[in-house]
C-alpha cells in the first residue's frame, strides 16, 4: 500500500458507528523508551540508526505487515500527509534520519520512533471506543517488549524524556465535535473546568492548534499514580457528561433558535454548492455545520462517515496528492471548491432516495 | 486577588509552578500572563508553564549556575534540563531526583507507578507494586472506618513484604 492508495480512501478509524453523535474518534497513546540509549533528541546519530534498526527488526518479524516511512527519505508532501491523517506527529515530520512510523494497514496503529520518546504507540478507533484502543496499544507494546528492554523505574514507571509523561506514559483522548455548546458559548467555562480536574483541551490536530470545525480532542494530564484502566474510565465518564451537555445545548438550540440553525445549515449547504473558493478553515466550518445539520435531522443526503472523510479530505496535502501537483494556496481554496461542488452535487442525486 | 506583578489588575490566571523545587501559586492578570509568555488562546501543558516559568526566572538570578548539576551518564546538565523541559537520559530521573520528585508530584498529585509493568521486570518490582496498591487501599479502608478490611489488607502486605524480602535474599529468583 502506497500513500496515493491511502489518500482516496479514509482510515478505518474513521467509521464512526451509527449512534456516536458528537464523538469522532478516541485514542491512546504510549510513551517508551528502550533502556540503554539517551532520548531520542539527546542521542547521538548512531544512536537513533541503531534504535531505528532495531525497531525496524522487531517490526520485521512480526505477522502482520506495517507500512513503514523514514523521515529520512520521505518527501515534504507525503509528510505532510501523514500527519494530516493523525499518523505522525509534527515533531516527527520535521525530523530526518533515523526517525520514522511504521503504519497498520488499516491505519488503526501507527508507531513512531525517536519521535519525543524512542517509541510512540498510537491506537485509534472510531467512535467512543477507549478500551478497545488500549487493548491494541496494550498488545503492541507487549510485541515490542518481548524484544526491547524498556526504561521502567518501580516508582515512577515508564521512564519519558518529558516527565510530564512518566508512569503509565499513558495519553488517552477523545475527539468530539461540538457545536451545540460552541453555539451556546458555553465552551470556555467547560474548558476551564475540564482543565481543573486533570484533563486538557485541544484542537483536532493536537497541541497548540486550533479548534477548528468545532472539533475538541479530550486527554488526560495525569500519568503517574493511577492505573491504565482508572485513567480511561474517568475520562469516558467525562466524556459521556460532555455528550450529555452537548446533546441538551442542541435541544436548546432547536427550542429558541430552531429556524436560526435552519438557517446556518441553508446556507453551509448553499456555499458547499456553489462556491468557487473555499479555504481550509472555512470549510472545516461549513463542513462542521453540515453534520449539525445531519445530527439534527435537516438534511439527510450524506452520511456522517462521508463528512468526516471530507475534514480529512479537504486538507492542503491531500488536495495536493489528488491533483499530483505543487498548489499554491490560492489554487488550493479552487480545488478545494471544486471538490465540495462535487460531492454536493453527488449529494443531492441521492436527494430522497432513502 | 489583586495581580502579583503590578498589583493593579484583578488576578484572572492562577498558576502553580516549581522554582528551586518547592511548589508555588502565582496569580496574575490577562496583560501580565501574556507578557511573561503564556498564550492563553492555546491550551498550555503543565509542563510548559512549570518548566518554561522556572526557567526564565532561573535565568535572572546569577548564582543559578554556579553549582550546575550534571547527569553522570548523559552529561545533561540541570540547567539544559530546565531549558529543554526534557530530560537526556534515563538515568537523568536519578540525577535530578530533587526537583523531578516535587515536580512529578505537582503535575500528577502523586510519585509512585500504579499501571503496567513490563514483563522483563521480574517478581520483585511486581511485588512491590502490589504492596503500593494494597497500601492505597488501606488508606481508603482506615479513612471509611472499614477497620475489618483494613486488618485484612494489612496482613496482606505483610506476607507480600516477607516474599520481597526473601527474594532479596535469593537475588538470582530475580532476573
Ligand atoms: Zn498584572
Ligand atoms: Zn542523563
Amino acid at each position: 500500500m502506497t500513500l496515493d492508495d491511502m489518500v482516496g480512501r479514509h482510515g478505518s478509524w474513521l467509521e464512526a458507528g451509527t449512534n456516536e453523535g458528537p464523538v469522532i474518534s478516541s485514542r491512546i497513546r504510549l510513551a517508551r523508551n528502550i533502556e540503554e540509549y539517551s532520548f531520542s533528541d539527546w542521542a547521538s546519530e548512531d544512536d537513533k540508526l541503531l534504535i531505528w534498526e532495531r525497531a525496524s527488526s522487531v517490526f520485521e518479524s512480526m505477522e502482520d505487515s506495517f507500512i513503514c516511512w523514514g523521515m529520512g527519505e520521505t518527501s515534504s508532501l507525503d509528510k505532510e500527509i501523514l500527519f494530516e491523517r493523525h499518523l505522525i506527529s509534527q515533531e516527527l515530520a520535521i525530523k530526518e534520519k533515523g526517525c520514522g512510523v511504521f503504519v497498520s494497514p488499516n491505519e488503526c496503529l501507527s508507531i513512531m520512533i525517536n519521535e519525543e520518546d524512542h517509541i510512540r504507540i498510537q491506537s485509534l478507533q472510531p467512535g467512543l471506543n477507549l478500551k478497545a484502543a488500549w487493548l491494541a496499544a496494550d498488545q503492541m507494546d507487549d510485541q515490542l517488549e518481548s524484544e526491547l528492554t524498556y526504561a521502567f523505574s518501580p516508582k515512577l514507571g515508564y521512564l519519558t524524556s518529558c516527565p510530564s509523561n512518566v508512569g503509565t506514559g499513558m495519553r488517552a483522548s477523545v475527539m468530539l465535535h461540538l457545536p451545540g455548546l460552541v453555539l451556546m458559548e458555553e465552551m470556555d467555562p467547560i474548558i476551564n473546568g475540564i482543565s481543573k480536574i486533570g484533563l486538557a483541551v485541544r484542537g483536532m490536530w493536537g497541541e497548540g492548534t486550533e479548534a477548528a470545525g468545532n472539533m475538541f480532542q479530550i486527554s488526560n494530564q495525569i500519568t503517574l499514580g493511577r492505573r491504565e484502566d482508572e485513567i480511561i474510565d474517568h475520562l469516558e465518564q467525562i466524556v459521556l457528561e460532555l455528550i450529555e451537555h452537548e446533546n441538551n445545548a442542541r435541544i436548546r438550540l432547536m427550542n429558541d433558535r430552531a429556524l436560526v440553525i435552519e438557517d446556518h445549515v441553508a446556507r453551509a449547504f448553499g456555499v458547499l454548492s456553489n462556491a468557487r473558493m473555499v479555504t481550509s478553515s472555512e470549510a472545516l466550518n461549513l463542513l462542521s455545520t453540515l453534520r449539525l445539520g445531519l445530527d439534527l435531522d435537516m438534511i439527510n443526503q450524506f452520511s456522517r462517515k462521508e463528512i468526516d472523510t471530507l475534514f480529512i479530505a479537504i486538507q492542503p496535502a491531500h488536495l495536493q496528492k489528488l491533483e499530483n501537483k505543487d498548489l499554491k494556496p490560492e489554487e488550493r481554496d479552487i480545488v478545494r471548491a471544486e471538490m465540495l461542488r462535487n460531492f454536493m452535487d453527488h449529494a443531492t442525486e441521492n436527494d430522497g432516495s432513502d | 486577588m489583586k495581580c502579583e506583578s503590578c498589583q493593579k489588575e484583578e488576578a484572572t490566571i492562577h498558576l502553580t509552578q516549581v522554582i528551586d523545587g518547592t511548589v508555588k501559586k502565582l496569580n496574575l492578570c490577562q496583560v501580565c500572563a501574556q507578557k511573561n509568555g503564556i498564550d492563553l488562546n492555546s491550551p498550555i501543558s503543565i509542563t510548559d508553564v512549570l518548566l518554561g516559568l522556572g526557567a526564565q526566572m532561573q535565568s535572572t538570578s546569577p548564582s543559578a549556575t554556579e553549582f550546575d548539576l550534571s547527569c553522570s551518564r548523559c552529561q545533561m546538565t540541570r540547567t539544559e534540563f530546565k531549558k529543554r523541559a526534557r530530560l537526556g537520559c534515563p538515568e537523568c530521573y536519578n540525577a535530578f531526583m530533587g526537583e523531578l520528585s516535587s515536580l512529578t508530584k505537582a503535575m500528577h498529585h502523586s510519585g509512585q507507578h500504579m499501571g503496567k509493568i513490563p514483563a522483563r521486570q521480574g517478581n520483585k518490582t511486581r511485588i512491590t507494586a502490589q504492596i503500593a496498591a494494597l497500601q492505597k487501599e488501606l488508606k481508603a479502608s482506615i479513612i471509611k472506618e472499614q477497620y475489618e478490611v483494613a486488618a485484612n489488607l494489612r496482613d496482606k502486605i505483610k506476607a507480600l513484604k516477607e516474599s520481597v524480602q526473601s527474594l532479596e535474599n535469593g537475588e538470582s529468583n530475580d532476573t
